[in-house]
């Protein structure tokens, strides 16, 4: 089968099964599916700030997506983008309650997000290190440090950050030094008009990372490290390359990237840090990149997918009662179920088509 | 009954764009021993897998004892008795022989009573063919010749009356192989059939009635072993004539670029890999080192290489002590700069990463050249002007850049492994296998290619399995055996006979 073929046929006949699954589903629950999917579609992309939701929504899962890609193409998997992107909450958080009313934001926030690459790049060290130096695997490790960044927080928000005085579970809220721009403010500060959603400059950076992340893994003596010892560790160290080390930076790096994910959150939207704040969106970026073949423009593709899902799930839910959050999760596990384990589902039906129109 | 045990007409297979099997016929006689012999690739194991089931022919028959029949899956090969012995054989190793020889076949569900049928079975099998297998020896406390024999045990327990062997004696010693060749007589006085899939054209002439010979997917000839020769055999596998020997002239060798003293690896069990090793390769000579594959010969090759940590010793290379580099650098980049190129024994493990392009592969291990990159990025020019550079020089086929190594023949791999490491133009170069699994047309350009790098004064270390390449290359033989050195012979001296013994372990 042609390369395009599998990067554009499988993945949309995918596409459909999980949405026809979805449909029926729908229908079942007694909801006219066809009504359900353009409400999705137009809320997703049906007016200015619908659109604005999606690419904020998209821009955290670009960067999880890219943070899973990178582990992935040294050959691990890395489950732990959501206790990354927690723990770089953490970082920014500490910086921005520290600081936010001393430093100005030119400094402030490049050091935010400093902080947010060290935090998330730490707490995907320990199970790089342990998996490069002692063998225990990345996937359960990992698995375990989210449950502990999420103890680790609820406890530090709890008891140590919270709001003075307040009952909610969350931090005071940052000072406007802070702030990372809304792309509709800095649209106005050109003399365009944009509709007012939390759509930040992140989503830029977000863009030259999908740049910066092919041009390092595929241009670069260090992804060329990356991708060797992903797919051939005797290979690399026949090439007298440091395996245990790329597994070390390659955790560090993706803990990085899913921080980010943090500051799209807390410094382009929220502007405080509530308990709940990565809401999943670490695991999402699995989704992405295995549905995005770990590859920068599959990526974008795929999160701006699972970023319309996000939003328009979310319209529709306040349309139609019968369908709650849950089912649109619901829906992104079918999507999830489809792109990623039953990825190969159509192949051999497709392949076998291809394969008739070669031979005559 | 028909006098052919096994009958193909006209079979075809495709994968892909590759026509593996192109029309392919034999017959095949009861009670015959019937080789096969091709160069890789040239669509032996497919047509064998297909007699097994493994793969459905796209078009083409078969007959079993003169019966059509469809071979849908190995099960069905075994209901007809067609056995087959594997290249890698396929054994549990913590079980014993006999629970081994049971496995798949156990004959209900309490396992004692077949088990006790099958130790019955098993004794009369042994006597019949003298194969000397201890039912309740564990299978990996065997030596390989025996778990061999292990495996045509199980092909016969399952009542196979024709027995495919694939590239049996690549493993085998010399003496081994000729206990094998006597139980395979053994078997063919009993009546039955063996297809014997082989490169080596001595074996072929040594114990089969009729051969096939196949190229590129077709058969080039069916013939009565007993009226071609070796030399007409390799012609029609080739297609053109081959010089099975390597012209070259006297080694001029001159000072000690390789000098290891007492070298010892020993594994966490405390097994000895390497046994006080001494020896020298200077410059300007090929130093062959013989064995049957496991004796410590890879090892060796990757504790030079900087890949694996001796445990004592001293590597000396142009006079220095290698331990005491510091470098920041893991030891087999650091040693690669100074010289030492690694041609590893196992390329598609170790010398190439397969999924990666040719032009990727061209600079695996000199990916921190200077001159490969520009502002940190890969000169992508650079890349493909080195990688069309080795293309052409080694006649690499396909000759595109772009394209997967994984889709090139082993004969190409090998070239872009070998191209690689000698541009680095290194003083002392590790070569392990150096033409296992490419057809002969390379085979003669790669030793070609060897010698002219002796002879410019390079110093080679040459470890293979195969006795002949080593005689035609080497201009002084070690003989490995156990971990340990077991003989040192010159080239001119050397027989494989003598070697053989060596190999097996009796010291000179």
């Amino acid at each position: 089968m042609p390369r395009w073929a599998q990067l554009t046929v499988l993945p949309a006949l995918n596409l459909m099964a999980a949405l026809l699954v979805t449909g029926l589903v729908t229908w079942f629950i007694g909801e006219d599916p066809w009504e359900c999917l353009k409400l999705l579609v137009h809320g997703a992309f049906g007016y200015g700030e619908g659109i604005g939701y999606t690419l904020f929504y998209t821009t955290g899962f670009i960067f999880t997506g890219l943070a899973v890609a990178t582990a992935f193409h040294a050959g691990l998997f890395n489950i732990g983008g959501e206790g990354q992107a927690y723990l770089a909450g953490l970082g920014v958080t500490l910086v921005v309650l520290a600081f936010d009313h001393t430093l100005p934001p030119i400094v402030l926030v490049p050091l935010c997000i400093l902080a947010a690459m060290g935090f998330g790049a730490a707490w995907a060290f320990i199970p790089g290190w342990l998996q490069a130096r002692r063998g225990s695997h990345i996937v359960v490790t990992t698995i375990m440090f989210n449950f502990i960044a999420y103890s680790l927080m609820l406890y530090l928000i709890g008891h140590h950050l919270i709001e003075a005085g307040s009952q909610n579970p969350t931090t005071r809220e940052f000072g406007q030094n802070a702030w990372i721009p809304a792309l509709h403010q800095v649209a106005a500060g050109m003399g365009v008009t944009l509709p007012s959603t939390p759509l930040n400059l992140t989503f830029v950076m977000a863009l030259l990372a999908c740049a910066l992340f092919y041009l390092i893994v595929w241009h670069s003596r260090w992804g060329f490290q990356l991708r060797t010892v992903g797919v051939n560790e005797s290979a690399a160290r026949y090439a007298g390359m440091d395996v245990g080390k790329t597994i070390i930076i390659a955790m560090c790096v993706s803990g990085a990237l899913s921080g980010f994910a943090a500051i799209n959150e807390l410094l382009g939207s929220t502007h405080r840090m509530n308990v709940a704040f990565t809401n999943g969106v670490g695991f999402v970026g699995i989704a992405v990149a295995l549905m995005g073949r770990n590859h920068p423009v599959g990526i974008i593709l795929s999160a701006l997918l699972f970023g319309a899902l996000t939003q328009g799930g979310l319209e529709l839910s306040f349309e139609k009662p019968v369908i709650t959050r849950e089912m649109i999760i619901f829906i992104q596990g079918l999507i999830i179920l489809f792109c990623g384990a039953l990825e190969n589902l159509f192949e051999p039906f497709i392949a076998g088509l291809f394969k008739r129109k070669d031979d005559k | 009954m028909t006098e052919f045990a096994i009958e193909l007409i006209g079979i075809s297979k495709r994968f892909g764009t590759v026509l593996a099997n192109s029309d392919v016929s034999m017959k095949i006689a009861r009670g015959s021993i019937h080789g096969i012999i091709g160069e890789n690739g040239a669509g032996k194991s497919t047509l064998m897998s297909i007699l097994y089931g493994y793969y459905q022919a796209d078009s083409g028959d078969i007959k079993v004892n003169g019966q059509d029949v469809r071979i849908r899956n190995s099960q069905e090969a075994i209901n007809l008795g067609i056995g087959m012995v594997h290249q890698h054989f396929m054994l549990v190793d913590t079980f014993t022989v006999l629970e081994n020889i049971v496995l798949g076949a156990e004959g209900g569900l309490v396992l004692q009573q077949g088990m006790e049928q099958a130790r019955e079975h098993l004794k009369q099998l042994n006597r019949d063919y003298s194969l000397e297998v201890d039912p309740d020896a564990v299978v990996g406390d065997l030596g390989v010749g025996l778990q061999q024999r292990v495996e045509i045990l199980k092909a016969l327990y399952r009542g196979a009356d024709v027995l495919i062997l694939d590239e049996p004696t690549a493993v085998l010693t010399p003496q081994e192989a000729d206990h094998l060749f006597r139980i395979l007589r053994a078997l063919k006085e009993q009546g039955k059939t063996v297809i014997l899939i082989t490169h080596k054209l001595r074996e072929v002439m040594d114990i089969t009635d009729g051969v096939t010979v196949m190229r590129a997917g077709t058969v080039v000839g069916n013939v009565v072993t007993a009226d071609v020769d070796k030399e007409k055999l390799a012609d029609l596998m080739v297609g053109r004539k081959v010089t099975l020997k390597v012209d070259k002239a006297a080694a001029k060798p001159g000072a000690a670029v390789l000098d290891v003293r007492g070298l010892g690896l020993t594994d966490e069990r405390g097994v000895k890999l390497l046994d006080k090793l001494d020896f020298q390769v200077r410059a300007g000579e090929i130093v062959g080192i013989a064995g049957v594959s496991g004796n410590g010969q890879s090892e060796l090759l990757e504790v030079l290489a900087g890949m694996l940590e001796p445990t004592e010793g001293e590597i000396r290379y142009k006079g220095e002590d290698l331990a005491k580099t510091r470098s920041g650098l893991p030891k087999a980049a650091a040693w690669r700069r100074k010289g030492i190129a690694h041609v590893p024994e196992d390329r598609s493990r170790e010398g190439l990463v397969k999924a990666f392009s040719t032009f990727e592969n061209a600079i695996l291990g000199y990916q921190g050249d200077k001159s490969l990159s520009r502002r940190g990025l890969f000169s992508r020019k650079a890349l493909l002007a080195r990688t069309r550079e080795f293309i052409s020089q080694f006649d690499i086929r396909p000759g595109n850049p772009l394209l997967r190594v994984g889709l090139l023949s082993g004969g190409n791999q090998q070239k872009v492994v070998l191209a690689r490491e000698i541009h680095a133009n290194p003083d002392l170069l590790l070569i392990g296998q150096p033409t296992r699994g490419v057809d002969i047309g390379a085979i003669e350009f790669i030793h070609k290619r060897l010698v002219q790098l002796r002879d410019q004064g390079k110093a080679i270390l040459l470890v293979s399995v195969e006795l002949d390449e080593i005689l035609a290359l080497s201009d002084r033989i070690l003989v490995m055996a156990g971990g340990q050195i077991t003989g040192e012979v010159s080239a001119e001296e050397a027989d494989t006979v003598s070697l053989g013994l060596l190999m097996g372990g009796h010291k000179h």
